[in-house]
C-alpha cells in the first residue's frame, strides 16, 4: 500500500515495528514503532505518558515527511 | 548408518501454545521433543534423520527482541550440534516467516550448520532471505503442510548429508540466484523455438531467463509547508468503527474501508476497534489511537503544526492479504486522496 500511495505522487511515511519488512516492501520513509500490537502506544504507561510517546513518533513521522530522501531511509 | 540430527524451529501457534495472545512467548528449548509439524517432518525423514530438539518462540517475541532471541537460539543450536537446522514452514505468516528466515540464515552463517526453511512466496521473509538460505516454496496456509514437508524433509536430508543440491525447479526451493554451469541436451536455438511455439499456442512454458522483479518507487519530494499541509491517515492495522460495519475480514481482506472522522477528536473503546486477526487485539480495542494516532494529530491541528487532518481515513487488515489485493486497494484510495488534495500520508502497520 505504501508504494501505491507513493506512486500516486503523495509523499508517505510508514510507521511500523518490523522495519526490515518495510524495507523489503519498498517504503522510502520509515519510522520505527513500539510494538506489533500497539505500534503507537504502550499500555504499561499511564495515559498522558503514553500519549506523549505517541506524539513523539508522529512528530518523527512528520519530520520524515518534510525531509528530502533519495532512497529508503529509516528515521531512528 | 546413524540418523542425521535435526533441530527444528517453530512458533507458538504451531507448538499449540496459543494464538496472537501468546505471540510474546519467549524462546524455549525442548530437548528430545518432536512438536507439531515436527511429526510430519519425522515421517518424511523416514529412517534418515530425526529431530533431537525443538525450539519454540512467539512471533512477536522474536521480532521485538531480535538480538536476544537470536543469541539464545544460536547458543542452544550450537549445544545440540545438529547436522541440519529446519525452521517452519511458515506459509503466509509474515512475522513467522521473517523469524524462520532470520534464524535459519544465522544458524548457517554463524554456526556453519546447513539450514532450510519453507514459506509462501509472498511472505516478506521470502524476499529477505531466499538468497541466504534454501526456502522451500509452500502454499499460503497450513492446509499445505503435507505438500510442504514432502519437499522440506528430503532437502533437509540432502543438506545434512552434504549432498549436491539440484536446481530450484527440481528440489522445490525458491530460486536463489545461484547459477551452475551444465550441458543441456538440446542446443539453445532449438529450445527457444520450442518455447516460442508453446507461447504461440498459449501453452505453459518455462523461461530460462526470468526477469527480476524490481518494483521500487522513487520517493516523492518532501512536504514544504507542514503548517498548511493536509495529512491523511491510512492503516493496515484494521482500525474500524465499532462493530466493523463493512465486515472487513480478519485475514485475507477482500476490501478496504473509508471512514469519516470529521469532528472525531479521540478514538475510544466505545467507538473504534480493530478487525485485524493477526495480532493480539486487546490494546487496539482499548484505544485505537495506539494504531491510528487521531488524538495527537488533532492536537497538532489545533496548535497549527499541521494544516489539517483529512476527514477520511482508509483501512484494511494486512493479515495474509494478497499483495495484489493491497496494491489494488491502495491504487484506488490513493486516487481519492489525490483528488481530495491530500499533501502527505502517514501509514501505520502492526
Amino acid at each position: 500500500m505504501v508504494k501505491e500511495v507513493e506512486r500516486a505522487g503523495i509523499p508517505v511515511v510508514h510507521i511500523c515495528t518490523v522495519t526490515p519488512i518495510s524495507m523489503t516492501v519498498g517504503a522510502n520513509r520509515i519510522v520505527p514503532a513500539i510494538a506489533i500490537p500497539h505500534p503507537l502506544g504502550n499500555p504499561a504507561l499511564d495515559k498522558d505518558e503514553e500519549k506523549e510517546i505517541r506524539r513523539k513518533i508522529v512528530e518523527k513521522a512528520l519530520d520524515a515527511l518534510t525531509t528530502e530522501v533519495d532512497g529508503q531511509t529509516i528515521f531512528d | 548408518m546413524a540418523k542425521l540430527k535435526v533441530v527444528h524451529y517453530i512458533n507458538q501457534f504451531f507448538a499449540q501454545i496459543g494464538g496472537e495472545e501468546k505471540a510474546d512467548y519467549p524462546a524455549e528449548l525442548r530437548v528430545g521433543e518432536v512438536v507439531g509439524p515436527g511429526m510430519a517432518l519425522t515421517q518424511n525423514f523416514k529412517d534418515e534423520a530425526e529431530i533431537i530438539a525443538t525450539i519454540i518462540c512467539g512471533d512477536s517475541y522474536f521480532n521485538e527482541n531480535l538480538e536476544k532471541a537470536k543469541a539464545d537460539i544460536l547458543a542452544w543450536v550450537k549445544e545440540q550440534a545438529p547436522d541440519v537446522f529446519v525452521a517452519g514452514p511458515a506459509f503466509n505468516a509474515g512475522r513467522y516467516g521473517v523469524a524462520c528466515g532470520t534464524i535459519a540464515a544465522a544458524v548457517q552463517e554463524e554456526l556453519g550448520i546447513p539450514a532450510v526453511t519453507g514459506m509462501y512466496v509472498e511472505n516478506p521473509g521470502a524476499d529477505m532471505f531466499k538468497t541466504q538460505v534454501y526456502i522451500v516454496s509452500t502454499k499460503n496456509n497450513a492446509a499445505g503442510m503435507r505438500d510442504a514437508v514432502k519437499k522440506l524433509a528430503p532437502l533437509a536430508v540432502k543438506l545434512g548429508k552434504g549432498e549436491a543440491i539440484g536446481a530450484s525447479s527440481e528440489e522445490g526451493y525458491m530460486p536463489n540466484g545461484v547459477r551452475v554451469n551444465f550441458f543441456e541436451k538440446e542446443r539453445g536455438s532449438k529450445r527457444a523455438v520450442k518455447m516460442l511455439l508453446k507461447k504461440l499456442a498459449d501453452k505453459p512454458f518455462e523461461t530460462e531467463f526470468p526477469m527480476p522483479d524490481f518494483d521500487r518507487v522513487d520517493p516523492n519530494p518532501a512536504v514544504k509547508d507542514l503548517a498548511h499541509a493536509k495529512i491523511a491517515l491510512v492503516t493496515s492495522g484494521g482500525i474500524v468503527p465499532k462493530g466493523n460495519p463493512d465486515h472487513i475480514e480478519s485475514s485475507s481482506a477482500s476490501h478496504y474501508g473509508e471512514y469519516d472522522i470529521a469532528g472525531v477528536m479521540d478514538l475510544t473503546e466505545e467507538t473504534y476497534e480493530t478487525a485485524h486477526g493477526g495480532y493480539d487485539p486487546v490494546y487496539a480495542n482499548e484505544d485505537s489511537d495506539r494504531v491510528l494516532p487521531v488524538d495527537v494529530l488533532r492536537d497538532m491541528e489545533k496548535e497549527g503544526k499541521i494544516g489539517e487532518l483529512h476527514h477520511l481515513f482508509y483501512t484494511t487488515t494486512g493479515n495474509g492479504t494478497a499483495v495484489a489485493s493491497s496494491k489494488a486497494f491502495a491504487e484506488e484510495f490513493s486516487k481519492k486522496l489525490k483528488a481530495d488534495g491530500v499533501d502527505a500520508v502517514i501509514l501505520t502497520s502492526t
